[in-house]
């Protein structure tokens, strides 16, 4: 499930702070993104009013329940949805560049140059009648102008640069010729093969076990060390969030519900769902005499969401909000309690004491005393 | 890839044995007696006549040492008797009662018609087919896709024969924009043959060519939903290109499986088209032997023809998936 490298602790209170470096705008600034499919059924909700973006040599973590609106939102930023079938508004921007709108010439221009992605099933990613090589190929002759031997020869160097051992016998190999772990690194040198600028990596370790999970992570941190480029990494695992991720952006049902710098988040968390991922982590427990608590219920319909706050048929903290707020009325994404940069949809007025007198004792009492001093360092 | 190519012609020429063996039974050893044709050729069949050339034909023999002979004939020469003594050329597959010449020269003679008309019609149907579906598919749900559908069932549902009627009487007789439909070897240029065989293999395509982009569509629809594709299009290539190639590419496989399976079905319509047309192909000599008195050196070459047709046909569809899927290749 998740990384063996944050086995523990990474609930409890870190050194690095969240810095915004000034200066440079933001690579990818995705704002008030709306994504509607309308089908027989009506119209499913997918993406509502989502704002993030990501700076270069930073990775933003987006993490959320299946079905929360991770995939579609970050495939927006390819311009991958069909524009015949989709509704889709708001403002994307690539380097400058809006995506939103744009035509087709300019976005396959973009695709797989600036902004490349990565799947989460990487045998179903793959064309399974090509080889692993020309798959790699074709990705950089589409973005220079090269031979097919110089393309191929450029294969055989990224493959090598993920650690296929022997790329050079491997190249031709077909995708079923490769374990799970080398199609991820395949398909992660086919991302890479043209420096993008920004690499969107959905669930890219899902389906691997954990010791290959472990290395395919670091072989991200590396490349990025390397080519500077922006990661976005979706996932449900906040193992994975606690050991990649810069920023995190909580998403349920559609929308940002919490976001702010990995550290702080995740050991001062505001938004009951915010909680339950983190009850649900099974590292947590291991390694604390805590117990592992599933958020009950299921994700909302995205046809017809719950009024109010979208989490509110799921939330056991409803009741401390005064009236019935969070069955009316939606709360906005505003400036948390405790924390920069840190920002919670969520109408509980004290939401760092709930977390720390009442969830934290429950899912790691061993933390509740850190949570405590780390709270008043950063409250405002 | 060599090994498996191997082991599929093994198995095909197997099936070409079997099928020759039942074409075989099938004809000499069915509850008529193979002689009485012959006998009531030529003059008044007499129970002496028909003894005779039953007994020259050796229908006597044991069945096993007839498909011996008969077998034999196909890599040395052999002298048939009935009446006169015939001289049989190997391969030998008889001679024919009505016109008493061998059978494998007039098969040979009349063997490019026919696969020119079903080769050429094939490739038509199956292309347009191809392409139609393709366009279809990318289009899915838009005036272009519902009207290809809909047009693919109103046309399915014309009888063949009826299409190939009413285009020969009115695109040939009437209107005259085909005036000669008549077959010219290819040796006789390429352009004769070509134009005396479009408007067969146009009919052929029109009536089939729905049903191939139909069938198209369906997997294009369903290919067009794999995360390779999203794939494809994520790393920048082209829609067209996306289509054709990455689509296309697994797409097709079922389809070729199709016009494989649909090889026997193309034949009856070559027959159907010989006719018409007059075309003098294997179809027709296959119609003409099977009136009364049957020829049955005849009919039974033209079986065992269209079988080794067929046979040929889906090997050739076995060693295509080999080349296109490398996981058939290595299996
Ligand atoms: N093309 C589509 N048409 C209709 N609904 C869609 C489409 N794509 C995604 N959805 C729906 O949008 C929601 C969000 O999906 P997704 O972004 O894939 O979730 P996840 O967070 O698991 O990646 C899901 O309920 C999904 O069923
Ligand atoms: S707004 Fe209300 S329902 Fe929503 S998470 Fe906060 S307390 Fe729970
Ligand atoms: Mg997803």
């Amino acid at each position: 499930m998740s990384s063996p490298h944050v086995n523990e602790g990474f609930l409890s209170a870190g050194q690095q702070v969240f810095q915004p470096s000034a200066g440079e705008d933001p690579f990818l600034v995705v704002d008030e993104l709306t994504v509607r499919f309308p089908t027989h059924d009506g119209l499913v909700q997918a993406v509502t009013d989502l704002s993030y973006s990501v700076e270069r040599g930073k990775t933003l973590g987006i993490v959320g329940e299946s079905g929360s609106g991770k995939s579609v939102s970050s495939m927006a930023v390819l311009g991958l949805h069909d524009p015949r079938s989709t509704r889709l508004s708001g403002s994307i921007r690539v380097g400058g560049r809006e995506i939103v709108g744009a035509d087709e010439d300019d976005l396959r221009r973009l695709r797989g140059k600036d902004v490349a992605m990565i799947f989460q099933d990487p045998l179903s990613a793959l064309h399974p009648f090509y080889s692993i090589g020309d798959q790699i190929a074709e990705a950089y002759l589409l973005h220079n102008k090269v031979s097919k031997r110089e393309a191929k020869a450029r294969a055989v160097e990224m493959l090598d640069r993920v650690g296929i051992p022997q790329a050079r016998n491997r190249v031709d190999d077909f995708p079923h010729q490769f374990s799970g772990g080398m199609r991820q690194r395949a398909m992660i040198a086919m991302a890479l093969v043209n420096d993008p600028k920004l690499l969107i990596a959905d669930e890219p370790t899902t389906a691997l076990d954990v010791t290959v999970q472990a290395q395919i992570l670091d072989l991200l941190q590396d490349l990025q060390r390397e080519f500077n480029s922006a990661i976005i990494i979706i996932t449900h695992d906040l193992g994975v969030i606690a050991e990649m991720a810069d920023d995190v952006l909580v998403m349920y049902a559609g929308r940002a519900v919490e976001t702010g710098p990995t550290k702080l988040l995740l050991t001062n968390p505001e938004m009951p769902y915010t909680w339950g991922l983190l009850s649900s982590v099974p590292d947590v427990t291991a390694s604390t005499d805590a117990r592992l608590i599933p958020i009950p219920g299921n994700p909302p319909s995205l046809l017809n969401p719950p009024s109010g706050c979208p989490f509110n048929p799921r939330c056991a903290h409803k009741d401390k909000v005064p009236g019935d707020l969070c069955t009316t009325t939606l709360p906005d994404l505003l400036p948390a309690q405790v924390g920069e940069d840190h920002r919670r949809r969520c109408h509980l007025p004290d939401p760092e004491v709930i977390y720390g007198t009442e969830v934290l004792p429950e899912i790691a009492p061993n933390l509740v005393e850190q949570h405590e001093q780390t709270r008043e360092e950063e409250t405002r | 890839m060599a090994g498996y190519i191997v082991r599929r012609l093994l198995s095909a020429a197997l099936v070409v044995v079997l099928t020759s063996m039942f074409v075989f039974a099938l004809f000499f050893l069915g509850p008529a007696n193979a002689a009485r044709p012959l006998c009531d050729l030529n003059g008044r069949c007499n129970p002496e006549k028909l003894a005779l050339l039953t007994e020259q034909l050796g229908l006597n023999d044991s069945v096993v040492n007839q498909y011996g002979i008969w077998a034999k004939g196909l890599v040395s020469d052999r002298e048939i008797v009935f009446g006169p003594t015939f001289h049989c050329d190997a391969p030998c597959l008889g001679i024919s009662y009505s016109t008493r010449g061998e059978v494998t020269t007039e098969l040979f003679d009349r063997f490019p018609a026919t696969i020119s008309v079903a080769i050429g019609g094939g490739a038509l149907y199956l292309v347009i087919g191809v392409v139609l579906g393709v366009v279809a598919a990318a289009r899915r749900g838009t005036v272009v896709d519902r009207g290809l559908v809909a047009a693919s069932l109103v046309i399915y549902s014309i009888p063949f024969y009826v299409v190939a009627l009413v285009a020969w009487i009115f695109f040939s007789l009437e209107w005259g924009i085909f005036p000669d439909t008549t077959y010219h070897p290819i040796s006789e240029g390429v352009g004769p043959w070509f134009w005396g065989l479009l408007l067969p293999w146009l009919v052929l395509g029109f009536t089939n060519s729905t049903t191939y982009a139909r069938y198209t569509r369906g997997q294009m629809v369903e290919t067009l939903g794999e995360d390779y594709i999203r794939t494809a299009t994520a790393k920048g290539v082209r829609r067209s290109k996306v289509l054709f190639k990455h689509a296309l590419r697994a797409a097709i496989v079922p389809v070729i499986t199709l016009f494989g399976l649909d090889f026997a079905y193309l034949l009856t319509g070559t027959i159907f088209l010989e006719q018409i047309f007059q075309i003098d192909g294997i179809g027709r000599w296959a119609i003409e032997a099977l009136r009364d008195p049957i020829d049955f050196p005849v009919v039974s070459a033209t079986v065992l023809v269209g079988a080794i047709v067929i046979v040929v046909a889906n090997l050739l569809v076995d060693i295509f998936y080999s080349f296109i899927d490398p996981r058939v290749r290595l299996a």
